[in-house]
């Protein structure tokens, strides 16, 4: 016990560096969305400044072409990101974790069917899934742009669910409550899902950050939500052609879906290292 | 035989290239100590695991078991989960790994104990719930059970796992606990300790016992009636104290002289 409680504080301190370093990211991203609700510098449609302004006192990010704050549409960026991410993910997780862990119990058959249909949805491009869904529901909107996601990310969650609740199906724990006669549905309940999640959540987060920078890119190709949706993707688009020109435009956008997805993978990471009693014991 | 609490008869364990467990016939009555001796690989673990209805998919059994007058072989999951807890529970060798990394050391014993309780259609409440816990920590001799039921495995002795553990086959209150190997991944001292607990515990209960180990010395300490297994096949049954003493098979002579030989070796260099 002694020798093992010696070991702890090196990775204690490089686990609570990171967390904090991604609560940072995270806390600042998340509290631009939340008070994007009540206040902007501007409004998202007010032209009233310079066009291709360099930022300024007035116009803290600078302004785009039609001369609109560009820290306004961060701000609202921001918002819009956290929405998509986290309803991509709750999607994703429901449709994969359901899956994979009827995957995991399956027979030989039905195992091996979902298996190969989560290698084949996951070899198909998100976005291509993404297309295809905006194309059944004929219009682009964000909550199409978050199911489009959360149905291109579920094959991903799907397949690690299925591996990581097979690796605790084997454990003995499962067979001592087995044995005292505990039933599948409480086994799942009290013992794989909280055993499955300290891994799930990191890989969760990876999902995070992929829906967002994947939101981007429909948003890019003009298949994410509608304007006035500022989200940073098309911030990014509409900034393409002035690039060299007013360089900010693309260069904060870009900064603050690097910022985010960064922040959310340091803060699972952390998070992780804190709580899961099992990684502690070394 | 009438009135026996667990009867295996003719049983042969199978996958589809290999016989693991060929025809094995025994019997526990109610509130007996029996012993299963054999070497490692001998087909122990997998005859108490058919006892419980556990095998795995790829193993078949054939022949018949009988448990609290049900038949165990061909039950449907259904049956076998009622029956599980209710008349048999299972202690097993390594209890790091038998234990929930995850969950508290308290919730895993109520989880039992809340099971019982509402199969029974008894008061299953939180305060109930805790009551029995406590007693049941209690009966396994665990010290500062506070600090305990809020404690992770990792967080404790390799002995008072192995007491959580038992402590979680009482709370079912079966009429048959399997001990497979309790006491292999323990050191010698906290062995001694959980023998005498598992053995005080079942006669205190009334509960019997099926007790498994590779270790002669163990098994005479606890059982009153012993079975010697090889490769699969049952060599020698017969009270403890005779087949341990005077064997009659060779096989069995030959384990008991390694043993003895093991001890004599051990008092002589202290
Ligand atoms: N799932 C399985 N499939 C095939 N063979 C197995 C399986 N489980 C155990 N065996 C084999 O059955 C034999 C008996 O195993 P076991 O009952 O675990 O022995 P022990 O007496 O040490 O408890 C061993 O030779 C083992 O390799
Ligand atoms: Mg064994």
């Amino acid at each position: 016990m002694s020798a093992e409680s010696t070991e702890l504080p090196p990775r204690r301190r490089r686990g609570n560096a990171t967390f904090w370093l991604g609560l940072i990211l995270v806390g600042v991203i998340v509290l631009a969305g939340i008070v994007s609700f009540f206040w902007t510098p501007y409004a998202l449609s007010d032209m009233a400044g310079g066009r291709l302004e360099a930022p300024s006192a007035a116009h803290w990010a600078g302004t785009d072409r039609l001369g609109r704050d560009l820290f306004t549409q961060l701000m609202i960026g921001a918002r819009i990101a956290l929405i998509v991410g986290c309803g991509a993910v709750a999607i994703g997780a429901v449709i994969g974790v359901a899956t994979g862990i009827l995957a995991a119990f399956a027979t030989r058959f039905l195992d091996d069917a979902l298996a190969a249909f989560f290698d084949i949805l996951i070899a198909f491009p998100t976005l291509l899934i993404a297309m295809l869904v905006v194309a059944a529901r004929e219009e682009a909107s964000l909550g199409t742009a978050i199911l489009a996601l959360g149905i291109g990310l579920s094959p991903i969650v799907g397949r690690i669910t299925r591996i990581l609740t097979k690796q605790v199906l084997g454990q003995d724990y499962i067979t001592a409550a087995r044995v005292s006669g505990t039933s599948w549905g409480a086994i799942v309940y009290w013992h794989i899902l909280p055993n499955i999640v300290p891994f799930l959540g990191v890989n969760l987060a990876l999902q995070f950050g992929l829906a967002v920078m994947a939101e981007a890119s429909l948003s890019y190709l003009g298949l994410g939500a509608p304007p006035p949706n500022a989200s940073w993707g098309r911030m990014l688009q509409e900034a393409q052609g002035t690039v060299y020109t007013a360089p900010w435009g693309a260069v904060l956008p870009g900064l603050a879906l690097f910022a985010l997805v960064i922040g959310i993978n340091l803060l699972a990471d952390g998070l992780r290292d804190r709580f899961d009693p099992a990684r502690r014991d070394g | 035989m009438m009135g026996d609490l667990l009867t295996v008869r003719g049983l042969t364990l199978a996958t589809p290239d290999k016989v693991l467990v060929e025809d094995l016939s025994f019997s526990i009555a109610p509130g007996e100590r029996f012993g299963l001796i054999g070497e490692s690989g001998s087909g122990k673990s997998l005859t108490s695991l058919a006892v419980t209805g556990l095998l795995e998919p790829s193993i078949r059994p054939a022949g018949s078991i009988t448990l609290a007058g049900e038949e165990i072989i061909g039950a449907p999951e259904k049956r076998l989960v009622r029956m599980r807890g209710d008349a048999v529970a299972t202690v097993f060798q390594e209890p790091l790994t038998a234990l929930d990394p995850l969950m508290p050391l308290g919730r895993q014993i109520a989880g039992p104990v809340r099971r019982r309780l509402k199969r029974k259609g008894q008061d299953a409440g939180r305060a109930a719930v805790a009551r029995e816990v406590q007693t049941l920590l209690e009966q396994v001799r665990l010290p500062e059970p506070e600090r305990l039921i809020r404690s992770y495995p990792h967080e404790v002795s390799g002995g008072q796992r192995q007491r959580v553990a038992i402590a979680m086959a009482l709370a079912c209150q079966p009429r048959l606990l399997i001990a497979d190997e309790p006491t292999t991944a323990l050191d010698v001292t906290t062995q001694a300790e959980i023998v005498r607990l598992i053995t005080a515990l079942v006669e205190d209960l009334g509960i019997a016992l099926l007790f498994i180990s590779h270790d002669l010395a163990v098994v005479g300490q606890v059982a009153e009636r012993v079975m010697v297994m090889r490769d699969g096949r049952s060599i020698e049954t017969g009270p403890a104290q005779q087949v341990l003493t005077r064997p009659e098979d060779s096989y069995t002579r030959s384990l008991v002289a390694a043993a003895r030989r093991f001890d004599q070796a051990l008092e002589g260099q202290p």
